[in-house]
């Protein structure tokens, strides 16, 4: 047996050493496990197994030279005494046959040499059948290996009911026939949008901080940029994943300047750009220039060229409003979205001065009556004009819709700037 | 697998002969593709619900059935017809009833068939 030492291991260092393999490894060998045992909900009870007998293999007999074989290959024998032990699963006796138990744990494969499933497992966890809160829970419990309870406490929902979550999903999984593969060519555009999508959500829902702890919902952000350059890894060609990764990369580098030493929320213009992530803006920026070799613009590399804008310009002052204005104009023109057009209304007002935002927010009112950022960026504009009582009138309508703290919070500065 | 395709619409809207004309040959063109696929294992259009009957067995577990006119729930949208198909998966299936021809505002719910009762595999 090759092991580190042979003797007994440290539990501490034991737990590290799981730790690091599920965070690692997790996605890619449930990934594989799902193909041979033709069930996710069997594959992961087998992992989780493998994850549980390590505990004590491991500190009775050293750590594996290749955790991630061990993992596999104990999975793999416990799928198959399951297997075996369980009359219900007779029809499963000529897999059972097919799959056959491996040599010992020791002998197992190296980890270059399995195959990486995991493209097939984010298609089936985002599959648009399943419910969107579904989707989310499954790609950061299947592909990303957090566990019921990390995931429960990031969205901030009590962990029976994160698990019944996950739980209900798989059951629909099997139950109505979502397939595990990969979408054809045909099919891929549509099912990538919704793969990115929850990378988004996932991303945002760690980003907007509105509520629950920090560093989990920073964690959150840190998995659903993991995930992308999973995503873009095995989808190297996608223009809108690298477009994603980028914009990710580009949101997160900003993490440290977008809070005062209060815990303040900061806006752009008044953010620290000596605090913002030198490497993942350049990173971002080399991802950019990929994605456009494609020549397939799309909603992700837009807005990610936008945040590239800013994160490339040294002062809030020499900000291109104008080609900001111009790729929001683009965006507009692929979404839709009146929360674009606000966008781009921002931009509008730093070259073409505050009435003409204005008139553009203006016409959005009926799009957006209950959106708190169209009331305070319409209060921003009137304040900019010197029409100080509609500003708080503005300012008051919006601080009666955020609701997190820090928008709240601002909004009373804002308030209080203007002696209202 | 099997997939049972329900097909859900307005059944108070008012359709010209016209109308009727090109629905009917629409869900022939559907029938004759899905036939020539080697996927259809069934389907047909059914009367409006007001000709239904229901029947109910009490919740106390008397063996009793109250038999009432009408469907099962009483809203606009009602079951007008149905195809059951066999395809490999949902992907497939929602290949399939992507194309059924259905109304505005009209809506297909694909349910798969638990086979777990069926006769070969009980026993």
């Amino acid at each position: 047996m090759v092991t580190r030492g042979g003797q007994r291991t440290d539990p501490v260092a034991v737990g590290a050493a799981l730790d690091s393999a599920h965070r690692s490894d997790w996605g890619r060998l449930l990934a594989l496990l799902t193909r041979q045992l033709h069930s996710l909900d069997m594959a992961e009870e087998a992992l989780q197994d493998a994850f549980t007998l390590a505990v004590t293999a491991w500190q009775r007999s050293g750590l594996p030279a290749q955790p991630a074989a061990w993992l596999l290959t104990t999975a793999r024998n416990r799928a198959v005494e399951r297997l075996r032990r369980d009359r219900v699963l007779r029809s499963k006796l000529p897999l059972l046959l097919h799959l056959g138990m491996e040599p010992g744990p020791e002998e197992g494969p190296e980890m270059s040499t399995i195959p990486d499933l995991r493209l097939r497992l984010l298609f089936t966890c985002c599959h648009p059948a399943l419910a969107i809160e579904s989707r989310v829970a499954l790609t950061l419990r299947c592909v990303g290996g957090l566990t019921t309870a990390e995931i429960s406490r990031a969205f901030l929902v009590s962990e029976p009911t994160m698990a019944a979550r996950i739980t209900r999903a798989k059951k629909k999984i099997a139950a109505a026939g979502i397939p595990y593969r990969e979408p054809s060519d045909a099919e891929l555009p549509d099912r990538l949008g919704g793969v990115l999508a929850v990378l988004y959500l996932v991303f945002n829902e760690g980003y907007s901080a509105s509520t629950g702890d920090v560093a989990i919902r920073r964690d959150l952000c840190e998995e659903a940029i993991r995930l992308a350059r999973v995503l873009v890894a095995l989808a190297p060609d996608e223009p809108e994943a690298l477009g994603l990764l980028a914009l990710l990369l580009l949101q997160h580098a900003r993490r440290d300047a977008r809070f005062d030493g209060a815990g303040r929320l900061v806006l752009l213009p008044d953010q620290d750009r000596t605090r913002w992530e030198r490497g993942a803006i350049v990173e971002a920026v080399a991802l950019l220039g990929r994605a456009a070799s494609h020549a397939r613009l799309g909603g992700y590399q837009l807005q990610a060229a936008i945040a590239a804008r800013h994160a490339t310009t040294d002062r809030a002052e020499d900000t291109d409003w104008r080609g900001i204005a111009a790729l929001y104009a683009g965006l507009e023109a692929l979404t839709s979205s009146p929360i674009v057009t606000l966008n781009r209304a921002v931009a509008v007002a730093e070259y073409e001065g505050p009435a003409a935002g204005l008139s553009i927010v203006e016409g959005l009112a009926a799009d957006l009556p209950s959106y708190h950022l169209l009331h305070s960026t319409r209060a921003d504009l009137l304040r900019r004009l010197g029409r100080d009582a509609e500003a708080a009138a503005a300012y008051r309508t919006a601080l009666a819709l955020a609701r997190s703290p820090a928008d709240r919070d601002l909004l009373l500065r804002r308030l209080a700037e203007i002696g209202a | 697998m099997q997939y049972l395709f329900l097909i859900y619409g307005d059944e108070t809207a008012q359709y010209t002969p016209e109308q009727e004309r090109q629905t009917g040959e629409a869900h022939g063109a559907y029938w004759q593709m899905l036939h020539d696929h080697g996927v259809v294992r069934g389907g047909e259009r059914l009367h409006a619900s007001g000709t239904a009957t229901l029947l109910r067995r009490p919740a106390d577990g008397g063996d009793d059935r109250l038999v009432t006119d009408g469907p099962f729930t009483e809203t606009k949208e009602q079951l007008g017809g149905f195809y059951l198909l066999e395809c490999s998966d949902l992907d497939k299936a929602l290949e399939y009833a992507r194309q059924l021809p259905v109304g505005p505002g009209g809506a297909v719910e694909v349910r798969p068939v638990n086979p777990f009762m069926s006769v070969d595999e009980q026993g």
